[in-house]
């Protein structure tokens, strides 16, 4: 897997949220991606950043155009130092939430997108990563 | 603090979404509508989200309270202009907006916001025009 660009941006307060993404459109549309498919990652960052807000106060994203046998894609990576999940199966259940919200962010979020990898542990914060291909369904 | 502009029309009221809806802004919206249709004890509640290109749980989670919430005070809300990268997304992410009517476009959801108002107060008109009758009888 190649980088092609990466660049990094502060999540720290509500408003930072609609030019993120604003910039993850950018990055779609700079590779090509579909509407449907810009739409379907925009809304899962739109998800995971609230969730970085929410439970941690915030953190950073990494964003990155990435390129994979001869197939480009964008890369989100939401890294935040909050309190960690401690059952991690639980937090991908549909209709699973600690807070008050309908509970489909996370598990929401990996439906939209080609690939989610999610890192946690109590005490240590938060790494999600999300992928989606040009061509991804 | 920004705010969405509601319209009254007649025994309406027409919100139409320009700009992408961040967390606060979607409440105060949710906030504004319900405290207009008891101010002017509208019947119906029509929301135009044609150019809103991202609309992810908590944003259903609004229309969805919007529609609730009017429905106790006797008003009817239709969501129209519905992008369809945007109902795509929607249903993968699992959110079906229950409970919330649908019309492809303001002039179509005009029409059905007559049609459920006809319906509920037509049939009381005629029952009043009737009963008279059926008393002299």
């Amino acid at each position: 897997m190649i980088v092609l660009t990466k660049d990094t941006m502060q999540i720290l307060r509500e408003q930072d949220v609609v030019p993120f993404r604003n910039r993850v459109r950018e990055l779609t549309v700079k590779i090509g991606m579909s509407l449907v498919n810009q739409t379907k990652l925009i809304t899962a960052a739109s998800e995971l950043v609230r969730n970085m807000l929410r439970y941690a106060n915030g953190g950073k994203v990494i964003l990155e155009i990435i390129s994979k046998s001869a197939q480009s894609g964008v890369r989100l990576t939401f890294v935040d130092e909050g309190p960690g999940i401690s059952d991690l199966k639980q937090a991908m259940q549909d209709g699973f939430s600690t807070g008050k919200s309908l509970g489909l962010g996370l598990p929401g979020a990996k439906r939209l997108v080609n690939e989610f990898d999610i890192k946690s542990a109590p005490g240590e914060g938060t790494t999600v990563m999300i992928i989606h291909w040009k061509h991804g369904r | 603090m920004e705010r969405i502009p509601i319209l009254k029309l007649g025994p309406f009221l027409l919100v139409t979404i320009q700009i992408d809806l961040y967390d606060r802004l979607a409440l105060n919206l949710e906030n504004d509508l319900i405290t207009m249709v008891s101010k002017t004890s509208a019947k119906g509640v029509l929301i135009d989200i044609s150019a809103v290109n991202i609309v992810d749980s908590f944003m259903g989670r609004i229309l969805g309270n919007i529609a609730s919430m009017s429905r106790i005070m006797d008003a009817e809300t239709v969501v129209v202009g519905m992008q369809p990268a945007v109902a795509i997304t929607l249903v993968e992410l699992g959110l079906t907006l229950q409970g919330v009517h649908t019309a492809l476009n303001v002039e179509k959801g005009m029409e059905l916001l007559q049609k459920m108002i006809d319906l509920q107060y037509g049939s009381l008109d005629e029952d009043e025009e009737e009963e008279p009758d059926d008393r002299t009888d």
